[in-house]
């Protein structure tokens, strides 16, 4: 198992975030999770990069307990995050966007990575010595998945990368998505947009204020009734 | 016009000096958003330690590199058990806890040196050089070769190392940063030691024009957060220009109007410019779109 989260537990402040999460990711899976705004899903991938603090519970990492471990420590142990709204480093440009995205790994791995990325993203090419701040939305999303994957991640944590895109660049970042995945890159995809997470997805969770409230393989949850009324509005 | 060339010369002089303090400002603000205004203190332990050693028969560049030694390691001891014990705190509790640092390192400068003004020898003699009628002494080049040679040094770090660069990211998306597996507390130590290392080279450089005392760092560190406020805070550049400009207005205010005006019109020229431009000369938001 390469990510086991046990009994996970989250607060800011007084109030709970997360409330037992239990769920796991197996080697070459692509793994949805699925919920409504506030659900948690966003404090859970913080917590599981170790930018949001746990207040009870584990997470298990290829079978090492990892939860108290810094997020640098996380990130050299192989989990790298494509944050929430992109997060890309604004002033500085597309080229070291890329670089910062392997700052724990050196080496000359890194430049043909580099070059990987720019195949699998010509438009990062186009515009590596440009701010990434100046990249349109869909470019940026690229861009961050890119830094992310730069860490030569064994789990890949991707929070809402469809967030604010045109339909027809949602549909392109999920053909990205559904590409990694063919790769054989382990992704743990966190969505508001069920219908096309689900159809990605190999297994997928359905969260709901702080707990998983359903599980299973991704088709068979698109198929739930009440999955269906209440996240794919059908 | 030799009089006004006399009065640029000393504004730059001082200017560099402001220069360096603000780029200790920007540094630390960039990691962390905490104001350190301890700043002033670090140029003072560094010329202070440099006359010192001096007088007692260190060679200057040895008695250089170890004031250099010795600021930073307050720097990093200033972070270590006093900033990063209260890291959860409001940033401007922060900034008070840099406030009461700086009064305890006065504090402490009154019992390891005493009350008394420290001189320092010009490194190159006292032979003023004559520029169409002005003159210029040999210890005033010290000083703006030296921080342009600091200023060329950080724009280096900051633009073409790996590690100057996560010191960038940090200061753009903290987050982020943390995310990509750069160690944030390194990088506030790191800023720490930087700044220090900043005061403490402008302080060695100015000793032997300005003399220094256990207060010394009070007025060059007001200079120097006036020069990166009017920068636009975080801006390296911005800190930069900003201290040659108070140097330079300072310079002409004491010669045009009157000396006992100096501060106050350095003081008065930032209130208007930020009266218009409250980011500061270079402070614009970087380009983002969402």
């Amino acid at each position: 198992m390469l990510l086991e989260i046990d009994d996970l537990a989250s607060h800011y402040g007084r109030i709970q975030a997360l409330d037992g999460i239990s769920l796991n990711v197996q080697e070459g899976e692509l793994v949805a999770l699925v919920g409504a705004n506030g659900a948690g899903k966003t404090t859970l991938l913080r917590a599981l990069s170790g930018v949001q603090p746990v207040s009870g519970g584990r997470i298990r990492f290829e079978g090492v307990d990892i939860t108290r471990l810094s997020p640098e420590r996380r990130v050299a142990l192989g989990i790298a995050q494509v944050p929430e709204g992109r997060q890309v480093f604004a002033p500085l440009s597309v080229e070291d966007n890329l670089r910062l995205g392997a700052y724990r790994r050196q080496g000359a791995d890194v430049a043909a990575d580099m070059d990987r990325m720019y195949q699998l993203f010509p438009v990062l090419f186009k515009k590596r010595e440009l701010p990434a701040g100046t990249l349109s939305g869909g470019q940026q999303q690229m861009l961050a998945i890119a830094r992310a994957l730069m860490s030569a991640p064994r789990l890949l944590l991707l929070d809402e990368p469809s967030m604010g895109l045109a339909p027809l660049l949602v549909e392109e970042i999920f053909r990205v998505v559904a590409g990694l995945r063919d790769q054989g890159v382990t992704i743990f995809l966190v969505e508001q947009n069920a219908h096309a997470a689900l159809a990605l997805a190999d297994r997928a969770y359905v969260m709901e204020t702080g707990q998983v409230v359903m599980e299973g393989a991704g088709v068979e949850l698109q198929a739930d009734e009440r999955v269906k009324a209440a996240y794919l509005g059908l | 016009m030799a009089e006004l060339l006399q009065y640029l010369f000393a504004g730059l002089t001082s200017g560099a000096i402001y220069a360096l303090a603000g780029l200790g400002f920007a540094i630390i603000y960039n990691a962390s958003h905490v104001i350190n205004f301890a700043q002033g203190e670090f140029i003072m332990i560094g010329g202070m330690t440099t006359a010192t050693l001096a007088a007692a028969g260190v060679p200057v560049p040895l008695a250089a590199l170890a004031a250099m030694a010795v600021t930073m390691l307050v720097g990093v001891a200033l972070e270590k058990f006093a900033i990063e014990p209260a890291r959860d705190s409001d940033v401007v509790t922060i900034i008070i806890i840099t406030i009461g640092a700086s009064i305890f390192l006065r504090g402490a400068a009154q019992v390891v040196w005493d009350k008394e003004f420290h001189a320092l020898a010009p490194f190159s003699g006292e032979t003023p050089i004559r520029v169409l009628g002005a003159t210029l002494m040999p210890q005033s080049l010290w000083v703006v070769g030296v921080a342009m040679a600091m200023i060329a040094g950080l724009w280096w770090f900051f633009n073409r190392t790996l590690f100057g660069k996560a010191m960038l990211a940090t200061s753009f998306n903290r987050l982020a940063a943390q995310l990509m597996g750069i160690g944030v507390k390194k990088v506030l130590l790191v800023s720490f030691a930087l700044s220090a290392a900043l005061g403490a080279v402008g302080g060695i450089v100015v000793t032997p024009i300005a003399f220094t005392n256990y207060e010394a760092g009070i007025m060059l560190g007001l200079k120097g957060f006036s020069a990166a406020v009017l920068g636009g805070l975080g801006n390296g550049m911005g800190a930069v220009v900003g201290g040659l400009i108070v140097g330079i207005a300072e310079a002409l205010g004491a010669g045009y109007v009157s000396s006992a005006y100096k501060d106050a019109i350095a003081f008065v020229i930032i209130l208007v410019v930020l009266f218009f431009m409250p980011n500061g000369l270079f402070g614009k938001k970087g380009v983002d779109r969402v």
